[in-house]
């Protein structure tokens, strides 16, 4: 059943469940060195996720895509954040650190690229994964014994014996489902996993991948999962926010994106990867490269690299509109222009 | 054929533990204008085969010949013949070029090793040409690298290897360290400059996909051995071993109603 939230914004789309985290015109700006200026790398954007919901955050380096995902954990001590983030009726911008810190691991817990260097080399995997209970003031036993069924949810074979082990005595794919059950054990509602199986080999990335389709499933997790791969999006995800350039330009249903992307850096990115499934003479590139930071375009960022740009791009910055069931930010989707164009 | 690698073998020393053998009776040929793919997970051996056809390391075991000359003994002009043609491309734009040198210093550097131009105004419109080939503005000659963006650099660093007209350009994960969007111009240009200049390309990559892309012919690898090699065809099509099935069974695609299938097909089959 759809339950009615107070939404912030009409412009978001509305998840088909409950929304668990709205985010409304966050931005994060980071210090330039000790300059005192800043530079702003997210720059307003609004989104939500229901529970339960596979969300894959899809960008290229300097898009914000992992700022963005951080600055919902308020990772970076240095960021500076405005806007709401709203996750269960709190603004987590408002929150004490202390009350920050209580949420992290038992409401939000995250996963990195690489699990080598999370994992602390001296400590048993049994004793990191139980360390998020631990700090909650749960009995050693007890502890143990819910880092164990984690570590069994998860397929590690004969957890039991490897709890006393260390990190060195696993592969890639095992510390990986290590990192995961250390984010799983405190029992959140939102996973974020930024990257988790770009240093990974194809088939095992492709076994962490089902891992975490089913977890999410089974425990009703919601995961936001940013990543520059997408045949990972097409694979797992149910909804796709795509950033560029510290904005979201297109967020909707995986399957009508794929299908029919709307704004053009979409079409391009999609065009523009090989496929395993197809030969293709010569692959569609977009021409230049994406803006720093600090030298965006005027109007819509993505205007000197459009090959679909009109009068409009250079001067407007496009917003995030409603376009059927997803949002787009380009003008050539606005009012009168609106022609739904798709690759 | 170009270059022949007859059955090779290389170990790295793992003191205190016995040498560990990374390489176990390799053997694959290069053709004169051929691009070949070598794909395989990481610890398959594929970037020790780059480094063995480039001689910066040499098997203990097998024979590497290119042109008539055997590469793992050259000295001299032959190896200075070699050396010029055989050319690398590696993976990390940021770390393989000499942020204190100019992009003409780069780029010509090749061709004072070789003595290739004699004159100073010749090296210089040499270089402007290759920049013009790789799709850089020569007006940027004077300019350094850390002003370029991760796919012009890698267009640096193509320049540079192909400014000396080398007959193998082997690249390892030339794209893996560019953005998506950017990739996509650094292989057509790689295509490009293998049908332009008849080039035989090497191409390192774990992405199957690109490799299927780029090459004509696979070589796949795992733990040192060579699996299986064909054409594009007989490998993407048609793969006769069970790890390369595995391996192309695991490759996400970029499309939710032909990656979803694939991804149940698969699942279905590991739960058999």
């Amino acid at each position: 059943m759809r339950t009615v939230h107070p939404m912030p914004d009409q412009s978001t789309v509305t998840p088909l469940r409950p929304p668990l985290v709205t985010v409304d015109k966050l931005t994060v700006d980071m210090p330039l060195g000790r300059s005192g200026s800043s530079v702003r790398i997210v720059d307003g954007v609004d989104f939500s996720i229901g529970v339960g919901e596979r969300v894959a955050l899809v960008g290229e380096s300097g898009s914000g895509k992992s700022l963005t995902a951080r600055a919902l954990m308020r990772l970076d001590r240095l960021a500076k954040l405005s806007g709401r983030v709203d996750f269960d009726g709190t603004d987590l911008l408002k929150l004490s650190d202390r009350d920050m810190g209580k949420l992290r691991g038992s409401s939000i817990a995250m996963v990195f690229q690489d699990p080598m260097s999370f994992l602390d080399p001296l400590m048993t995997i049994g004793d990191q994964v139980a360390e998020t209970l631990r700090i909650r003031g749960i009995g050693k036993a007890e502890a143990r014994k819910r880092a164990l069924a984690v570590l069994d949810e998860l397929g590690v074979d004969r957890a039991a014996e490897r709890l006393d082990a260390y990190p060195h005595e696993f592969s890639g794919g095992m510390r990986q489902r290590v990192v995961l059950a250390m984010a799983l054990v405190g029992e959140p509602r939102l996973l974020i996993a930024d990257e988790p199986t770009t240093a990974l080999d194809v088939r095992v990335q492709d076994q962490v991948l089902d891992l975490l389709d089913d977890v999410s499933t089974r425990r009703g997790l919601a995961v936001l999962f940013i990543t520059h791969d997408l045949g990972v999006v097409a694979g797992f995800a149910e909804r796709v926010m795509v950033m560029y350039s510290g904005r979201i330009v297109e967020d909707g249903e995986v399957a009508s994106v794929f299908a029919k992307p709307s704004h053009p850096y979409t079409q391009g990115l999609i065009k523009a990867v090989p496929r395993i499934d197809q030969d293709l003479n010569t692959l569609y590139a977009i021409p230049g490269a994406p803006p720093p930071p600090l030298a965006r375009p005027s109007g819509c960022p993505f205007h000197p690299r459009c090959d679909q740009r009109f009068e409009r791009c250079d001067k407007d910055l496009p917003s995030l509109l409603p376009v059927g069931l997803s949002r787009v930010a380009c003008h050539l989707l606005d009012g009168h222009q609106h022609d739904g164009k798709g690759a | 054929m170009l270059m022949s690698i007859d059955s090779i073998s290389k170990s790295y020393n793992a003191f205190p533990n016995p040498p560990a053998k990374v390489l176990h009776d390799v053997t694959l040929n290069v053709d004169t204008g051929e691009a070949i793919g070598l794909v395989g997970e990481s610890g398959s051996g594929k970037s020790t085969i780059a480094k063995c056809m480039l001689a910066l390391i040499k098997p203990e075991e097998g024979a590497i010949t290119y042109d008539g000359i055997d590469v793992i003994h050259a000295k001299g002009e032959d190896l200075r013949r070699f050396r010029r043609e055989v050319q690398m491309v590696f993976q990390d734009p940021y770390g393989s070029l000499n942020p204190r040198m100019t992009v003409e210093e780069l780029i010509g550097e090749g061709l004072l090793i070789h003595k290739l131009e004699p004159t100073a105004a010749a090296r210089r419109a040499r270089v402007a040409e290759m920049m013009e080939m790789v799709g850089l503005n020569p007006n940027d000659m004077d300019r350094y690298t850390r002003s370029f963006s991760g796919g012009q650099r890698q267009r640096i660093a193509i320049a540079r290897a192909l400014v000396i007209r080398p007959r193998i350009l082997v690249c390892d994960e030339p794209v893996a360290a560019l953005d998506v969007s950017v990739q996509a111009q650094v292989i057509n240009l790689l295509q490009d400059m293998q049908k332009k200049l008849n080039l035989a390309i090497v191409f390192v990559a774990h992405d199957l996909a690109v490799v299927r892309h780029l090459c004509e012919k696979i070589v796949v690898l795992h733990k040192g051995k060579v699996v299986e090699q064909g054409t594009r065809e007989q490998i993407f099509d048609n793969p006769q071993m069970p790890y390369t099935q595995a391996l192309l069974a695991a490759v996400p695609v970029p499309d939710p109603v032909v990656g979803r299938a694939r991804r149940a097909a698969r699942r279905l089959e590991t739960a058999n």
